[in-house]
């Protein structure tokens, strides 16, 4: 992996954790609550620590991952005037929330289950601004605008200002760079705020590991009191493990409106983190008559890309690519089989629709440590067991394989197949990597 | 711009993979290197100096090290580093290396998952510093014929199949590392092979990019068309547009960006490389495949037409007499079963014609007029090296010096006492050798530790007394039994002389004399003698030799010191246990009146 989304409050607990360090000279108060029922929010109340949830007026909105809140009317700041939401409200309105699916402008739908509660910050529009920083090619890039909130969408290109940042920039340079940037309509009593606060921003960005990081609206009350209205933020997970205390508790959330994997997804990316090879499964239609077992990462795409193309060509659609995934780093017999009793399972689930034969692909490329005749003595294993299945969903099954050892995979898998009366078609290096993929789309 | 590499491209390995470094030297050794593809090892954890591998039928050693900079120090001609350090310390073993002023021109790193910030450093300090990247997060890439890196290429039997055993016409630039493996066997099935590849890793911030790579294959006059393997996500692949719009690429590319499944799918499923992502239209597959295909670039219509697309474009080289017919090299064939070797000689060798010393047969060291002494056989045999006269007699002076010191010290007494209980010479000589030890013998040891340690760490003979008292230990070297200042030790004197005389200088001599002025004002027998002299010498000798402190202090921790005792004092013991025998003693016992009894009964408990 590499870029992840986390939780607004994972990001305002980060900035919390090390604001002296990088703000000082400037407030903030870290009075911010993230909870996934209204029944946890009331107890959340009790606590010590947490008094200001009876006290002051609150604003509540799902953590989740995705922006727009406001245009979807999921921020909770007023009940009959703004600043007159209290605890009790918010606990119900985020109850109703997690009673139903909620869909989004976008389209995308799914259940709220993660709400981050914070009090009220009275303020007005002048006090708003726009930051964020992120990465663009191979250079950082700071933005900021005068306008914060939802205006600063439209019309982007008039109301922000970019600093480009190589990677290179010396601290001196990047913050005569940013002053000499600073968007000449921020407010004439903040800007020399705002100038140090940017420069700050951008450190504390950079040196955090995070890959994207926006605030907006930040607003720049009396006294430098800061307030992180809204946040998005993105950090670079290959940085966890210089990151440790620095980040802090992160979890990784998946996107509101992806559906949640599946039993069988779910167990492959257990056995994954439990092994030094990759196992890799994403269902894409279960219904899909084309199942594909690809070794190795650039394959298993060539693949998918090969089967959609053809499939197309054939007279079928893409759909007929029933999922997407990889084994690859020297699996054992053992996680071979694993993988390979998944597949056979799902694909003979449903009878296809329009009465096809269910193709099995075992694909791959030139292995280049993979003990092939290995591997393979785990699909062999998992055709025993499943042979019966497979007669009766019609699975033929086509396989193109190099690398050490693979003379005696393809002899092995073939022997396998004809003694347990399976259809089987097997090639090795010879033969173009998917060129397969057509002879069984065309068959 | 020259060929990535060539055939006398050496690496520094930083790592000890012993799978990926067999690999290089199999390679090495099918297509005759000269010189092994890996110089050096370096594993910072290892207290090994060297490591063996096959080479062909036999076996080499590869030195090791600890650390990039003695790497480099040794071979200063090896410019590639083979960076196999961990995500964790990828980076540092990078930036350390770049930082070697021209030593390298290109590094490789395999890690996947440097954090993005610390590989968008790294890239820049190897930009800034003119030193190519390759990866992270690649198998590497091959001159084929020449060099190959690690695994690229898999199993040596792959390598031969996929014709990278020898140079042909193509310039592979890919993403990926397997699916490189895959397009060389398409390449050699469908065309002559390739003269230069790359697979430029999967990570999202990689060192040297499509174009990077293909510039220096459009001046390699080695290449005659590339080939490139994309990937959905980035916009690497306009960059090589435009060099093709512009006439800076003049010559064909085919390419193909996989990754044209990802538009049938909004959002979710990541397909391929954590750099294979599109955030733009611009940036999926199937936009960049339109867009190469307009500036002229072969472009397949989907991946598996490529191998027709290749026949096509050779076909056409070949025609207009661009691309030539390739005559095949002969190979040597690396032998299926190998055995390692137990043990390792690297000093004599009875192989050959007439045996050996160090490479000197013994027929040219052995008489007379060969102008060789013991001490020359000596050097040979226990340092590998000739050593220059001076040193060679002082050896001999050495042995000389210790050859006998009577029959009362404990070693011949015991030599005397195994004689006459009727035992043969080599019984009675191992009884008294091994008599020696840290009491008798080992001062010569303990001398040259202790004034070397102490002149090592400027210590003043002062602060070395006051250090040495503090161990509770006496000086080892200095003090006789019955020799001092006024009825000086003429064994001392000599060597002394012949030091003066004969060695270019005598640093720790020098200073042992400055302590002995210090020992014998409070003491007059508190000299240096004879034992002190010779390690202390010793030092100096292997100090004028050139030998590093580390190589110093490795002889004198593997006992040489002790050796040249060893050497010099049996020819004594021999004397006494063939007087023995002359003389025809009776089996001694030793009288009781010369022994304390003091035996009590043993309490019950």
């Amino acid at each position: 992996m590499a870029q992840r989304a986390i939780r607004e409050y994972d990001g305002k607990a980060i900035f919390s954790k090390h604001w002296e360090e990088y703000f000082s000279g400037f407030h903030y108060s870290f009075k911010s609550v993230l909870v996934t029922s209204g029944k946890e929010l009331l107890e959340k109340a009790e606590e010590h620590g947490f008094e200001w949830l009876k006290q002051e007026a609150l604003v509540a909105k799902p953590d989740m991952l995705f922006g727009k809140r406001g245009k979807n009317d999921l921020v909770l700041f007023k009940t009959n005037k703004p600043g007159d939401v209290t605890l009790a409200d918010a606990a119900s309105w985020i109850d109703e929330k997690i009673a139903h699916t909620t869909t989004l402008l976008s389209g995308q739908h799914g259940t709220l289950t993660h709400f981050v509660i914070e009090p009220f910050t009275p303020h007005s529009q002048e006090q708003e601004y726009y930051i964020s920083a992120t990465t663009v090619g191979e250079d950082d890039v700071l933005y900021m605008s005068a306008e914060g909130g939802m205006e600063v969408e439209e019309g982007w290109d008039e109301k922000v200002n970019e600093v480009t940042i190589a990677i290179n920039m010396s601290d001196a340079d990047m913050e005569h760079a940013v002053k000499a940037n600073i968007p000449a309509d921020i407010q004439d009593k903040d800007k020399a705020s705002f100038t140090s606060f940017a420069i700050q921003f951008f450190k504390f960005y950079r040196d955090m590991n995070f890959a994207y990081l926006e605030i907006n609206p930040i607003v720049m009350l009396d006294n430098n009191e800061m307030a992180i209205l809204d946040m998005v933020a993105r950090l670079d997970d290959t940085a966890g493990f210089m990151m440790v205390d620095e980040w802090g508790n992160i979890e990784y959330p998946t996107a509101f409106g992806m559906e949640d994997q599946s039993p069988e997804e779910k167990a492959v990316a257990e056995a994954d983190s439990k092994s030094g090879a990759s196992l890799k499964l994403t269902i894409l239609n279960p219904l899909g008559h084309v199942w594909t077992m690809v070794a190795g990462g650039g394959a298993s795409v060539v693949y998918a890309d090969t089967i959609a193309d053809l499939s197309e060509a054939n007279g079928g659609s893409v759909s007929d690519l029933a999922n997407y995934g990889e084994y690859s780093g020297g699996p054992t017999t053992g996680e071979t089989k694993f993988y390979a009793d998944t597949l056979i399972d799902l694909m003979t689930r449903h009878k296809d629709a329009k009465g096809r034969n269910k193709i099995m692909i075992i694909g791959g490329a030139i292995a280049n440590f993979t003990d092939v005749a290995k591997t393979f003595t785990g699909i062999i294993q998992s055709f025993e067991e499943n042979v019966e299945k497979m007669k009766e969903h019609n699975v033929q099954i086509y396989v193109r394989r190099g690398g050490p050892n693979y003379e005696k995979g393809l002899k092995d898998i073939k022997e396998a197949a004809d003694r347990l009366g399976l259809y089987i078609e097997v090639y090795g290096p010879e033969t173009h990597v998917t060129d397969i993929v057509r002879m069984a789309l065309e068959k | 711009m020259a060929a990535l590499f060539t055939k006398d491209t050496q690496a520094i390995f930083w790592n000890n993979n012993k799978s990926a470094i067999q690999r290089m030297l199999d390679y090495d050794y099918t297509i005759s290197r000269e010189k092994p593809s890996v110089a050096v090892i370096v594993a910072p954890t290892s207290s090994n100096k060297f490591e063996k591998f096959f080479y062909g039928p036999s076996e080499i050693m590869v030195p090791m090290v600890r650390t990039t900079a003695e790497a480099a120090t040794m071979f200063p001609d090896a410019d590639v580093l083979l960076n196999f350090a961990s995500f964790r310390t990828a980076y540092d073993v990078t930036m350390e290396a770049i930082k070697i002023e021209g030593q390298f021109k290109t590094v490789m790193v395999t890690a996947e998952g440097i954090p993005e910030r610390l590989a968008r450093v790294m890239n820049q300090a190897a930009r800034d510093a003119g030193v190519t990247v390759i990866g992270p997060a690649t198998v590497g890439g091959i001159a084929p014929g020449a060099f190959k890196i690690a695994n690229v290429g898999g199993t040596i039997e792959n390598i031969v199949n996929s014709k990278l055993h020898r140079s042909g016409s193509c310039g592979l630039v890919t993403r990926s590392g397997g699916l490189f493996n895959e397009l060389s066997n398409i390449i050699a099935i469908n065309a002559d092979g390739i003269a230069e590849g790359v697979a430029i890793g999967g990570d999202r911030f990689v060192g040297s990019v499509f174009i990077d790579n293909l510039l220096r294959m459009e001046s390699n006059p080695e290449v005659k068309y590339m080939i490139l393997l994309g990937e959905v996500g980035g916009t690497e692949e306009y960059k090589v547009i435009e060099a093709v719009k512009n006439g800076q690429i003049k010559k064909p590319i085919i390419a193909w960006c996989i990754g044209t499944i990802a538009k049938h799918f909004s959002t979710g499923v990541q397909f391929g490389h954590a750099g294979a992502s599109a955030n733009a239209d611009a940036e999926t597959a199937g936009a960049k495949n339109i867009a190469m295909a307009e500036a002229g670039i072969h472009v397949p219509k989907s991946f598996n037409d490529l191998p027709a697309t290749i026949k096509e474009v050779v076909a056409d080289l070949t025609a207009k007499g661009i691309i030539k017919e390739i005559a095949e090299p002969e190979l040597k064939v690396v032998p299926k079963v190998r055995k390692a070797k137990e043990f390792i000689c690297t000093i004599s060798d009875d192989t050959g014609e007439e045996a050996t010393y160090a490479g000197y047969p013994i027929s040219t060291v052995a008489t007379p007029e060969t102008g060789f002494g013991i001490g020359d056989v000596i050097s040979l045999l226990w340092f590998k090296k000739r050593y220059p006269t001076w040193a060679t007699q002082f050896i001999e002076t050495v042995i000389k010096t210790v050859a006998d010191h009577g029959p009362a010290v404990s070693g011949a007494h015991n030599c005397k006492v195994t004689a006459r209980a009727g035992k043969d010479v080599i019984s009675s000589l191992v009884t008294g050798l091994l008599t020696i030890g840290p009491r008798f013998g080992g001062a010569i040891d303990d001398a040259a530790r202790y004034f070397k340690y102490a002149n090592d760490n400027d210590m003043t003979p002062k602060e070395f007394i006051a250090y040495m008292k503090s161990q509770g230990k006496t000086i080892s070297g200095i003090g006789h039994r019955v020799k001092s200042v006024r009825n000086p030790d003429l064994r001392v004197s000599g060597l002394k002389k012949f030091a003066a005389e004969s060695f270019p200088s005598t640093p720790l001599l020098d200073y042992a004399l400055e302590v002995e002025a210090l020992t014998t004002s409070k003491k007059d027998n508190l000299i240096l003698n004879v034992d002190g002299t010779i390690g202390i010498l010793m030092v100096d000798m292997w100090r004028a030799l050139n030998y590093s402190e580390e190589e110093i202090d490795g002889f004198i921790d593997a006992g040489a010191l002790n050796a040249f005792f060893v050497v010099g004092r049996s020819i004594g013991f021999i004397g006494h246990i063939l007087d023995e025998k002359r003389l025809g003693m009776p089996m001694y016992r030793h009288p009781t009146s010369d022994i304390l009894y003091s035996v009590e009964k043993a309490e019950e408990v």
